[in-house]
């Protein structure tokens, strides 16, 4: 007995000799002026929103030049004790910019916003700020949305598209009739079916929503989700797959496109601002002129026409001639969204409280 | 070759120290060894955790701040668990018990003084935690179920009735679609006293409790007694049914309250994971304090320290969460597996009188 604790013993003092390898690095006399800390709900190499919120973090750190730094903690549940706790760990770390990368870490950031004045929240999502230290972020999703359901509809042969949606919330449906309004722009007798996960990830629940519209006849599959199990489940079917948040291709050649996220492009903005002492709180809306929406290459599956289309939508979107909710717009119980001649503007968008005629559920 | 496990019949004090420290060593050991493979420095993630547990204010607080609801579970699970009756739906009792406190907080009017407001809360939060452990107490009393299987199922229902509540009835309608239950109002919400919710006070208050409930009221003993030997109980002339379902409600409320101090400390609202696990977590403070409430609060603070430790691990080195979860699980590997060998002792090789003498 005495022999195992000596060899123990010994084995714990060979790692400190070990540990004292030295791997310290030293932080003095960096010219770090923004020092954020990134609260991300997934995984950071999910191939979908988290990867994409990642990455826009190096890049934005990369444009800095050692101005900005970053800490981030990945696979947070969105419960206010677990979001409270990340972000009061990056602000005991040194953090002076916290950035919240899900809905659903709002109410924590409205919070902390009030206890620590001298700390710069920004949300990802939602409407919530204040006038000092407080904003939100979010994008004209629908553009790049649009535009894949424009590629969806040209190669489908059963004229159902099927779309895994994360919750029935606003944010979701304006994507599924932005898609549905591409689509239908393209071949006004596609269908779109829906299937509700209730939740921003999971896996299992992803694939299993995706199968069961592919039971259900569709053929190319659609999601809002934020890992690529969707893709993986519609190649292995032979289905066409549309990415999401991230230009990641999981389904091979059954892979149309894209819409996804350059986060940096915010990143950048909002944190020169705060070095700059020029930060006024926003609700900070992106788009395809900026470049925080995007949308990937359009698979060559997709007719040459349609890809045309694609790009001469992409550039008016860009231009600011098109709008993508342009009336007539009917909910699928019939009432008006949007009247004949009329546009949606951003109020308006985002007061969408269902979905449009042509979708469905399966 | 024979392996034989015998139950030890006793164990000096020094071994059991030895043993102890062994179990700690190996972890170091064990998780270090993990660590490398991963390519960082074991000695210094170790630091990280004591560091990231104890190392400023905001962090003591945290540290804190997990161990109320680790604490009042395991205290609530020692009441049970001291009867043998495994009670393994605390995950379900708490999360009753924030239903009952949201349902207070959410219609009794915002003009209500706040400690009217939240002394109704923690009854509210009481009663259907207790409830919630009612009901199999009173299976197992009655036709003699088993409690481990239906306190369990017990969880489930009361998570999943939650998460209808969230996607149903109590949607907020202000949320734009987005499913979750309305915030409280600031009646209804726990004060903080030096900078962590009042819920410390109300743990140290149980702590109290339990050790004198246990140890030194009728009650105590009778859970005892059930819990060595129903016969003897039984012999003794002791109502078993009303014991049972006595130690139960106790539980169950106990556990309710940590449901009413999340939920309105934590959250200010109900969602389906309000228990957030420590249901099933601090039933392992619960056994290595052998059931008691002093060393489970000891226990409970240690197993904090490891969370706060772990998150702030992923927050300043930038590690993966599987990577803190693995330390952390190493850690509870060992520690627990030394409980084993503190009761048991295993003979290799043939049967010798001998051997037992030396083994350990």
């Amino acid at each position: 007995m005495k022999k195992f604790l000596a060899i123990l013993l010994a084995l714990v003092m060979v790692f400190s000799f070990v540990a004292c390898g030295g791997d310290e690095n030293t932080d003095e006399g960096s010219d770090v002026q923004v020092k954020v800390g990134y609260i991300f709900i997934g995984p950071i190499n999910d191939g979908g929103f988290t990867q994409a919120m990642y990455e826009g973090a190096v890049a934005s750190k990369e444009h800095f030049a050692g101005k900005m730094d970053f800490i981030y903690r990945e696979n947070v549940a969105e419960d206010t004790q677990e979001v409270k706790s990340t972000a009061l760990n990056m602000i005991d770390e040194g953090c002076n910019v916290i950035i919240a990368c899900s809905f659903g870490f709002g109410d924590a950031m409205n919070e902390l916003s009030g206890e620590y004045p001298d700390i710069t929240f920004l949300h990802f999502s939602g409407a919530m700020k204040n006038d000092t230290n407080f904003d939100n972020w979010f994008g004209s999703m629908e553009q790049a949305r649009y535009l894949t359901g424009m590629a969806a509809a040209s190669v489908t042969e059963s004229n159902i598209l099927g779309y895994v949606a994360a919750h029935p919330y606003t944010e979701v449906q304006i994507g599924i009739n932005a898609f549905t309004l591409g689509a239908q722009a393209v071949n006004p007798d596609v269908e779109v079916k829906v299937v509700y996960i209730n939740t921003w990830g999971d896996a299992e629940l992803e694939k299993t929503g995706a199968e069961q519209l592919l039971d259900a006849g569709a053929d190319v599959i659609c999601y809002h989700a934020d890992s690529t199990a969707a893709q993986l489940a519609a190649a292995e079917r032979d289905a066409w797959a549309i990415g999401w948040n991230y230009p990641k291709n999981d389904a091979g050649d059954k892979y149309l496109t894209a819409a996804y996220w350059n986060p940096e492009v915010y990143f950048n903005y909002a944190l020169q601002n705060i070095m700059d002492g020029t930060f006024v709180p926003e609700s900070y809306y992106g788009t395809m002129a900026d470049g925080l929406i995007a949308i990937d290459e359009v698979s060559e599956a997709v007719p040459v026409e349609v890809r045309n289309q694609i790009n001469d939508i992409k550039q008016q979107m860009i231009d600011g001639t098109f709008e993508v909710f342009t009336g007539p717009i009917y909910y699928k119980d019939g009432t008006v969204l949007c009247e004949e001649g009329q546009t949606l503007d951003r109020a308006g968008i985002w007061s969408i409280t269902n979905e449009i005629q042509g979708v469905s559920a399966i | 070759m024979n392996i034989r496990i015998i139950k030890r019949s006793d164990m000096p004090k020094r071994q059991e120290i030895i043993i102890r420290i062994a179990a700690v060593l190996m972890s170091i050991v064990f998780a270090g060894l993990i660590l490398v493979i991963f390519g960082l420095n074991p000695l210094k993630i170790f630091a990280t955790i004591i560091k990231g547990s104890l190392g400023t204010e905001i962090r003591i607080q945290q540290t804190i701040i997990r161990a109320i609801p680790l604490t009042i579970t395991a205290l609530g699970i020692i009441v049970a668990f001291k009867m043998k009756f495994w009670n393994i739906g605390a995950e379900g009792q708490i999360t009753m018990g924030a239903f009952g406190a949201t349902w207070v907080a959410l219609n009794l009017p915002e003009t209500l003084p706040m400690p009217v407001m939240l002394l109704l809360m923690m009854i509210a939060a009481m009663l259907c935690g207790g409830i919630w452990a009612f009901i199999p107490a009173m299976f197992k009393a009655k036709m003699g179920t088993n409690e481990t299987i239906f306190t369990l199922m017990m969880n489930y229902i009361a998570i999943k009735f939650v998460t209808y509540l969230q996607y149903g009835p109590w949607m907020d309608p202000n949320a734009g679609g987005f499913p979750k239950i309305a915030k409280f109002p600031a009646n209804a919400v726990l004060p903080s006293v030096f900078g962590i919710n009042i819920g410390w006070i109300i743990m140290l208050l149980f702590v109290v409790f339990v050790h004198i409930f246990m140890n030194y009221t009728k009650k105590g003993y009778e859970i005892a007694v059930v819990g060595e030997s129903v016969e003897t109980a039984r012999y003794a002339g002791m109502n078993i049914s009303r014991i049972i379902i006595t130690a139960m409600l106790i539980s169950g409320g106990m556990c309710g309250i940590v449901g009413m101090i999340q939920s309105s400390a934590i959250e200010k609202t109900l969602i389906s994971n309000i228990a957030g696990g420590y249901g099933f977590t601090a039933i392992i403070p619960a056994w290595l304090s052998r059931l008691n409430a002093v060393s489970a609060l000891i226990v409970c603070l240690a197993f904090a320290m490891l969370i706060q430790g772990g998150t702030y691990l992923q927050v300043s080195l930038g590690i993966s969460s599987a990577v803190s979860s693995i330390v952390q699980g190493t850690i509870l590997f060992f520690v627990l597996g030394s409980e084993f060998f503190l009761q048991y002792k295993v003979i290799f090789g043939k049967k010798s009188v001998k051997a037992e003498t030396e083994v350990a």
